[in-house]
This record gives C-alpha cells, structure tokens and sequence, in this order.
C-alpha cells in the first residue's frame, strides 16, 4: 500500500492512481458539507443554478464540526457516516467532485459514479475528531450559515490523513479488510 | 409494644447543585476519555494485526491526548446527553423541578464547553433546539438519601446501528448469539469501530432496549457476576472480533472492546433481545451529591 502526500484540487491522473488501502495526506483546500447542504446543492444543480462552491477535482469532507472555541481555527471534526450522503454523491461526481471524505461503505451508485466519472472516497478516521482538527489551520464559512455545523466550509488543511477506502477501480478496503481478517 | 424504627433522614439536594453538576460532567465526559476505555484502547493496539488497524488505535489514542490537553471534544458529534438518575427515596431536590435542574446543566455545559448542539426539538420538523436539550433522563428510585449522577453523550452514528428483536423462546442463547452477531456485522464501519455492544437479553419490550443501554455504563474489562452471562460476553466477544471488521471497518482483528450483557426475567412467551452499540469514543462520568 503505497503513501501519497497530494494537493487539492486533483487532477484525473491523482485520483487515478489511488488503490483501496493506500494512505494519503491531503494538503489545501476542501469544502464541508453534510445531509442538510447536500439537499440545496443538488436542488441547484438540478435548478441549473450556479453553486456556492467550486466542484472540479474538488474534495468534500462530510463534517458537522463542534463550535470554533476562542482562539482556534475550528472545533473537533471527524468524519460523520457517509451512507447519508448516497443519494445525493452520483450527482456532484457527475460535475466535477473528485473526492469525498467520510466514514462508512459507499452504495452502489456512488461506487459507478466514482468510476465512470473518476473518482475516490477517502476514509477519516471517525471519532479522531481533536487530531483532525490539529491538521486544519484556517475554516471559512462559505454558505448557508443559517445550518450552524451543517454549513458550507471551505477548510485549509495540512497533511491531513485519509485512507484510501474505495478507488476509482472498485477496490474497497471494507470488502477486501473485512474478509482478509474474518475467521 | 414495638417501637417503630425511626424514619430515616431525609436529606436535602440544592437543584442548582445537581445543575452545576451536570454541566460539568457533560464537558468532562466529551474532553476526558475514562481509564477504563484508554485501557481498552491501549490493550487493543497491543492484539491488532492490520496495520491499518494499528494505525487507527494509535490515532485514537493521540487523539484523546489532544482532546484531554486541550479540551477539545473527542468527537465532534457531543451526543444526545443522555442522563441516568439513581437518587435515594430520602432525599428531597429542593429550589427546583430535577428534570429543569438537568436540563439547565446540559444548556451550560454544551454551551460553555463549545460541544455541538445536536438535538432537535421534533424528529419530523426538524429544528435544533439549538442548546442540545433536552436530555434523554432516566431516572430510578433506590434506598438511601443521595443522588447519583451519570452523564453519558451518545453519538448518532453508533445509535442509529442498535437493534432489538423479539426472538421465539424456541430461538434461544443461539438466536441470540445470531442475533448479535449479524447487528455487528451489519453495522460495520458506521457505529465507529472499535464498539462497545450493549446487550439487553429478556424483559419486556421497552425493559429490554434499557437494559442494552445500560449494559453501556458498565466498566469495560469487567467481568458478568454471573458465570453464566461472563462465559456468554467471552463467546460473543470471539465471535463478533472474529467478524474481521476491525477499526473503523476497514478489516482487523478488534471490533469490540467489549461485549457486555444485562439479562432480566421475562415472559413465558418471549425472548426479546436488543443490541445497543457504542463507538470507541464510549463516554460516561459519574457523581455523586
């Protein structure tokens, strides 16, 4: 399992060498969003509505982070269950999303987006929500600041750790991890 | 004629006492991990074969350190703050209603603490009370004049992963163990390996579900006083590790950190069954007024 140290946005040739397994330290920019703003970002797409946020080669993180205490750039923030975002991923992988950041096995038509359009799901470590948080130094509200912890972020982070847990090919290391240890 | 045994002394409790008390715990309880869980932790680096598995304890386990040091949830998701009250039929909560001495504790310490504010006031509706109350209490009358306090944040993930069956009694300790297994085995990665499995076997229906809850406050790494239940918990613990979802599903050896069982007498009819999971992040801090 090989070690990458990337720059977001990703380029097609990034994303099309990440296996199921492979470690990755992400650096730059990468938006926030959970169930709430997935609803309204679809919803535009579907309006053909222009969005707050970039999508091409761009990576969501699915985070609803604890409130910003004085003198930090965010609060805790782990990853939530990404299965809740399902309905709404195949869209914005059609548009240009590269990469999502969750916790949680992908559904089948997340999986066939990813590889007809090219792109990868990352796994955060769940609960790891303080050490996460280390690896962000500056979090902007970008829209729908009415949800609270469900809005719209854009996040500068550092080397910030994500497995790769389904690639572009259809490797997925719950399928793969899960069967190698069972007894 | 026999005297009668004088009445015990009822003992006064201050509301804002038991409110003060609250808002501490439920901050402490999201910054500071009890031992019996690092333990947990540090036992299962130790057993775990994968190395991405490795990698993830040792991520929890600095991750912890940061939260304690800096207090910073362990978890972005603060939980539902679930509230167990033991308090004494001698004691006597004075200057305010209990459920709004709590509540009140859970305002200020989510508030205070800078801990997310998760609740909504309807589950339809959908509008977040915006303070995280109210609390979800469970409250027990017991002998004596104190109250007893458990402060216990209960994150969506791993709750939405509980189940409870009602199993023929023909289904027996077999359809239980199935049972177990297959909820864990279902839950796979969402609840945020490595679990805490809360089992309830019998009771009523509702009796049931409490007592897997329950089974949660328990100190992991502690034995069943029953052998019977303690040779159980053993089986199951084997059986769900050996399942290979490992921390965070992505395949390991450690799925559970412990299987813990609250049995209870029930029907002649039934077998009810529930299983309440919890994530690594399994926090809980007590007190006593």
């Amino acid at each position: 399992m090989a070690e990458y140290s990337m720059k977001t946005p990703l380029k097609p040739e990034d994303v099309d060498k990440l296996r199921a397994g492979d470690k990755v330290n992400l650096n730059g920019f990468i938006y926030t969003a959970r169930d709430a703003a997935h609803k309204k970002l679809v919803e535009l797409l579907k309006e053909e509505k222009p969005l707050p946020l970039p999508l091409d080669g761009e990576i969501i993180y699915y985070v609803g982070p604890s409130p910003t205490p004085p003198g930090k750039p965010i609060g805790s923030a782990g990853p939530t269950t990404s299965g809740r975002m399902d309905p709404y991923a195949p869209l914005l992988i059609e548009r240009g999303l590269r990469g999502m950041i969750g916790k949680g096995e992908r559904a089948v038509g997340v999986v066939e987006a990813m590889q007809k359009f090219g792109a990868v799901y990352f796994a955060a470590t769940g609960g790891a929500a303080a050490l996460l948080s280390k690896r962000i130094v500056k979090a902007e509200i970008i829209a729908y600041p009415e949800l609270g912890a469900e809005a719209i972020n854009r996040l500068t982070v550092e080397n910030f750790p994500v497995i790769v847990a389904q690639d572009r090919y259809g490797g997925n290391i719950y399928k793969e991890g899960q069967k190698q240890y069972a007894r | 004629m026999p005297k009668a045994k004088p009445a015990a002394s009822v003992r006064e409790i201050d509301a804002k006492a038991i409110t003060d008390t609250v808002a501490r715990l439920a901050q402490e309880a999201n910054f500071d991990l009890e031992k019996d869980v690092h333990a947990a932790l540090e036992r299962g680096l130790k057993s775990e074969e994968s190395p991405v598995g490795k990698e993830i304890f040792n991520q929890l386990l600095e991750n912890e350190g940061i939260a304690r040091a800096e207090r910073m949830p362990i978890c972005q998701d603060t939980g539902l703050a679930v509230v167990f009250v033991d308090i004494g039929q001698d004691a006597h909560v004075a200057g305010g209603a209990l459920d709004e001495a709590i509540n009140e504790g859970v305002r200020r310490g989510y508030t205070e603490g800078y801990l997310r504010k998760s609740v909504l006031g309807d589950p339809l509706k959908r509008v977040n009370t915006k303070d995280n109350t109210p609390a979800v209490i469970h409250i027990r009358i017991v002998p004596g004049n104190k109250l007893a306090l458990w402060v216990v944040p209960k994150g969506g993930g791993s709750e939405n992963m509980s189940k409870i069956a009602m199993l023929k009694p023909a289904d027996g300790v077999e359809g239980v163990k199935k049972f177990v297994v297959e909820s864990v085995r279902v839950a796979s990665a969402n609840p945020c390996p490595p679990i805490v499995v809360g089992v309830g076997i019998g009771g009523s229906f509702e009796q049931c579900a409490m007592n897997a809850k329950r089974a949660l406050l328990r100190e992991i790494g502690s034995r069943h006083p029953d052998p019977y239940y303690a040779d159980l918990e053993a089986e199951l613990s084997k059986k769900v590790n050996d399942l290979g979802v490992g921390p965070m599903g992505l395949g390991g050896r450690i799925t559970a950190l412990a299987v813990h069982i609250e049995a209870a007498p029930c029907h002649i009819a039934s077998l009810p069954v529930a299983v309440n999971i919890n994530c690594h992040a399994a926090r809980h801090k007590t007190a006593v007024l």
